[in-house]
């Protein structure tokens, strides 16, 4: 075979195979990225008003999806305008400096019937770690229904700094919790 | 001299300490501008007194349905008696209506009680903004109705003291 004709070919399949993993896109309204934190062990859980979810995702070969979840730190809404301003400021997500939360998988694993194993490096405030968190994944109305819960702590992102670092008054953990409905 | 049982005083008195901080706690923590760890003991504080209060209030009115307080002194007039008793009634349902107006407003604000941090109190409702700025007034209201009460309340029983010379007073304290 000519050498054009054996990379055409080999390009073909190449989208062929691609082709199978499926760019979901996500329903907004359905959605949800939120951060549950407790202060003077009050529980207060924070919805991330907005942020971009990208999912490569195929049922039958996990191995082979990504994930990427883009949250704009600023748009953390507490229910109070005036406590929404303040988590934008420099002690806690420092968003001028650091408008974007951002977590891009590198692997994700099958895990069981419905459970997806998640790695991948978490970045916030300018620092990145990288970190496994357990994802359930089921059809619901011809859409992909995504759940996960990342434990962090936030004082590893330099989240609530100065007179902000006594984890008696706000916590040290945090939960991460991602809700996604997403389909073709 | 007819007294007062030593519960009651120390109910009445016990109440009154704390609602006096509330108040005063309330009226400092909302002027904090921000978010800042002070301001978040003060609100916790604030709120673990006004769930005191109601608890302790509840106690107090049951255990007045068990001991009446002593009869009223012959040397004042009907009138003033009268005028008492709808002052003190006023106190007892702004006494409930008040810590109880803002636990619901803290629930609307998405922010329930965790008592003295340790135990969850209920949330009763859920987070509700147009609720929220609804129960925040009513509270406002309420806690400034009682500020002027109180001071009625407290100035009436100094003049029984001073100037009608009566025992009043002294029948809500213990023999010192």
């Amino acid at each position: 075979m000519k050498t054009i004709k054996k990379i055409a070919l080999v390009s073909l399949m190449g989208v062929a195979l691609a082709a199978s993993a499926a760019v979901l896109k996500t329903d907004p309204a359905k959605s949800s990225v939120s951060a549950t934190f407790k202060q003077m062990n009050v529980p207060i859980e924070s919805k991330f008003k907005k942020y971009t979810v990208a999912i490569d995702y195929d049922a039958a070969k996990p191995d082979a999806s990504k994930a990427t979840v883009e949250v704009e730190t600023a748009s953390l809404d507490m229910g109070d305008p005036e406590y929404n301003k303040e988590v934008a400021k420099k002690e806690w997500f420092n968003s001028a400096q650091f408008p974007k939360a951002t977590f891009v998988s590198s692997a994700i694993k099958s895990a069981g019937a419905g459970k997806l194993t998640v790695t991948g490096k978490l970045t916030i405030k300018g620092k990145a770690t990288d970190i496994t968190f357990p994802l359930t994944v089921k059809t619901e109305g011809g859409k992909q229904v995504f759940d996960g819960a990342l434990p962090i702590k936030r004082l590893a992102y330099n989240i609530g700094e100065g007179e902000w670092k006594d984890t008696s008054m706000v916590a040290d953990d945090v939960t991460i919790k991602f809700h996604v409905v997403a389909g073709q | 001299m007819q007294r007062y049982t030593k519960t009651a005083m120390l109910l009445h008195w016990l109440i009154a300490v704390m609602i006096v901080s509330a108040f005063f706690l309330g009226l400092t923590m909302v002027d904090i501008p921000g978010f800042t760890p002070t301001k978040l003991k003060y609100f916790s504080w604030h709120k673990w007194l006004g769930v005191t209060v109601l608890a302790l209030a509840a106690i107090r009115l049951l255990w007045r349905q068990a001991n009446k307080p002593p009869a009223p002194l012959v040397s004042i007039p009907p009138w003033q008696h009268k005028v008492a008793d709808g002052v003190h009634y006023l106190l007892y349902f702004l006494m409930f209506a008040a810590p109880i107006s803002g636990y619901l407003y803290g629930s609307a604000a998405g922010v329930p009680v965790v008592y003295l941090k340790l135990i969850p109190l209920p949330a009763l409702i859920g987070p509700d903004p147009e609720l929220k700025a609804i129960l925040k007034t009513v509270h406002y209201v309420l806690v400034m109705t009682m500020a002027g009460v109180v001071v009625a309340h407290a100035l009436a029983a100094l003049k029984h003291h001073f100037i009608d010379r009566d025992i009043t007073l002294k029948r809500m304290l213990p023999r010192i």
